[in-house]
């Protein structure tokens, strides 16, 4: 019998028989696995989430853009029709509207307070451009409003969508580091339960060598046992993951990171790669301690 | 069958053996003597390849152990049947199981086997003791179930090390027997003992070369090999 995944699967009774069933190593490894697996669950999350999150984002603030006229208050209204008229003629453009007093009074009252007199003050006039999704041409639109309305100044929202898709983007980054720093752990938590097996039946691999087995056959027992603790430990971390995540706050009214963190439609399904991938990250890792172990005996 | 030539085995900076040379051929009866620590143990391991010669050569079934491989040297494993001293089980498996272990590890657990193994228990008198764990049994039990271990494949050769060391005379005598009719199958055998009454009864029985290890040296009894 080869150590072979062929092998792992095919299974041989006679050999499973041949380690001892019990030991800390087998707690230590469904353990370790099942937590791991929990975790990884919480990381495949946040990283879904935050990759959701800056795509939402990114649409949001990406077909919007806002153009701010200032002129002197007798020059406002003319310079807000010329700009508007520049706007409507303007390709990939679907609207275009002056905020009225009153919105832009809403908008600056959180910084002087609900009663401030805006028709006495120097306000720019602020207008709220609509694009397509085919989007418009915005160094071209500049230099049109440079020469036709000098006072107003575009802005199409890229200062302030760039920083928030670069923190999504890097928290997704942070949940796969997670992710593989999670994989290693458990490798070297396995691998670790996997020597201390092997140590702990010295005997047991003395005896099995005194009456002809080959390595592959000694060490598929350690590995197969292995690696089918590591994939029961990480389906239950698995399931209790996904039943946390399930009992988790819904994101349907706020759309905020934490709520937000879950997942959608197909995404339910890669939590379920967790354990095929935990049984092979055991299956390798148990297969080189193995493997070492007896390369070191006569 | 097992061959040593100029064979030495250096431990710890102090040579143990030295200048061995020695050729097994099959159906040969040895009996291996020499005072305690005189390095008995350590040649029976040179011979099925547990220790490697710091010099010399040693040849398994025609092949130097130094070109065999792992796989090799398991198979050749096979081929030889151990009896230690400290007789290891696995001490979680059954006293039948831990018996028919060398066919379970080739794949050579049928059914005829299996029945070939009730008969091999009952001869060595553990009929009864088949389903105890080897913890429970006493010194003579676990010798003769070392000894059922060793012989279950009919391998060419046995190398037993004090197999009669904690069992009755009667007891002995059986085992004794048992390696006598395995040599007159064609198998080779060793036996390393300071029973010198063993080797006496033996004697009488079947013609055997009496090996005795004494400064490092290996000698027939009464001269240089």
């Amino acid at each position: 019998m080869r150590l072979s995944f062929s092998g792992l699967i095919a299974g041989d009774v006679q050999a499973d028989r041949m380690v001892p069933p019990t030991g800390f190593t087998a707690r230590l490894t469904l353990f370790a696995a099942g937590a791991m697996a929990f975790l990884a669950v919480f990381a495949l999350a946040l990283s879904l989430a935050t990759g959701r999150l800056a795509t939402r984002w990114g649409d949001e603030l990406a077909h919007t853009s806002t153009l701010r006229i200032s002129a002197p208050a007798d020059q406002m209204a003319q310079q807000t029709a010329l700009a508007l008229r520049v706007l409507d003629t303007t390709p990939g453009i679907s609207m275009a509207r002056a905020l009225t007093t009153a919105e832009q009074a809403e908008l600056l009252s959180p910084w002087f307070g609900p009663d401030l007199p805006l028709d006495t003050l120097p306000i720019p006039q602020l207008i709220e451009i609509a694009e397509t999704d085919e989007g418009y041409d915005v160094a071209g639109l500049r230099l049109r409003l440079q020469a036709e309305v000098p006072g107003a100044v575009l802005d199409d929202h890229t200062r302030w969508r760039k920083p928030l898709e670069q923190a999504a983007g890097r928290l997704r980054l942070l949940g796969w580091v997670s992710i593989l720093l999670i994989i290693a752990t458990m490798a070297v938590i396995i691998t670790l339960a996997a020597n201390a097996a092997l140590a702990a039946n010295a005997q047991v691999i003395a005896v099995l060598r005194l009456v002809g087995a080959q390595d592959d056959y000694i060490a598929l027992a350690f590995v197969r046992r292995f690696t089918l603790r590591a994939l029961l430990g990480a389906a239950l971390g698995t399931a209790i993951g996904l039943i946390s995540i399930l009992l988790l706050p819904s994101a349907e009214d706020a759309s905020g990171l934490l709520t937000g963190l879950g997942f959608s439609g197909l995404s339910w399904l890669l939590p379920l790669l967790i354990p095929p991938l935990a049984g092979t990250v055991a299956f390798i890792a148990t297969g080189a301690a193995a493997r070492r172990t007896l390369s070191e005996l006569t | 069958m097992i061959e040593l030539e100029n064979t030495a085995y250096t431990y710890g900076g102090g040579e143990l053996l030295s200048d061995i040379s020695l050729k097994l051929s099959p159906g040969s009866f040895h009996f291996l003597t020499g005072p305690s620590g005189s390095g008995k143990t350590t040649f029976l391991k040179l011979c099925y390849g547990a220790l490697t010669a710091t010099a010399g050569n040693v040849r398994l079934f025609d092949q130097d152990v130094r070109d065999m491989d792992r796989n090799a040297h398991a198979l050749a494993r096979r081929r030889i049947g151990v009896v230690h001293q400290d007789c290891q089980f696995l001490d979680h498996l059954p006293v039948a199981d831990n018996v028919a272990l060398p066919l379970t590890v080739s794949g050579r657990d049928t059914l005829e086997e299996v029945s070939n193994l009730k008969e091999l228990m009952g001869w060595v008198g553990l009929g009864n003791r088949a389903s105890a764990l080897p913890p429970e049994l006493s010194g003579g039990e676990r010798q003769r179930a070392a000894l059922a271990r060793a012989v279950i494949m009919s391998p060419d050769v046995v190398l037993a090390d004090e197999p009669t060391g904690n069992v009755d005379w009667e007891m002995s005598q059986r085992l004794l027997q048992l390696l006598i009719e395995l040599n007159k199958m064609g198998k080779t055998i060793m036996i390393a003992t300071h029973d010198m009454n063993l080797i006496r009864a033996a004697k009488t029985k079947v013609q055997a070369r009496v090996l005795r290890i004494s400064n490092r040296r290996l000698q027939l009894a009464g001269a240089d090999l």
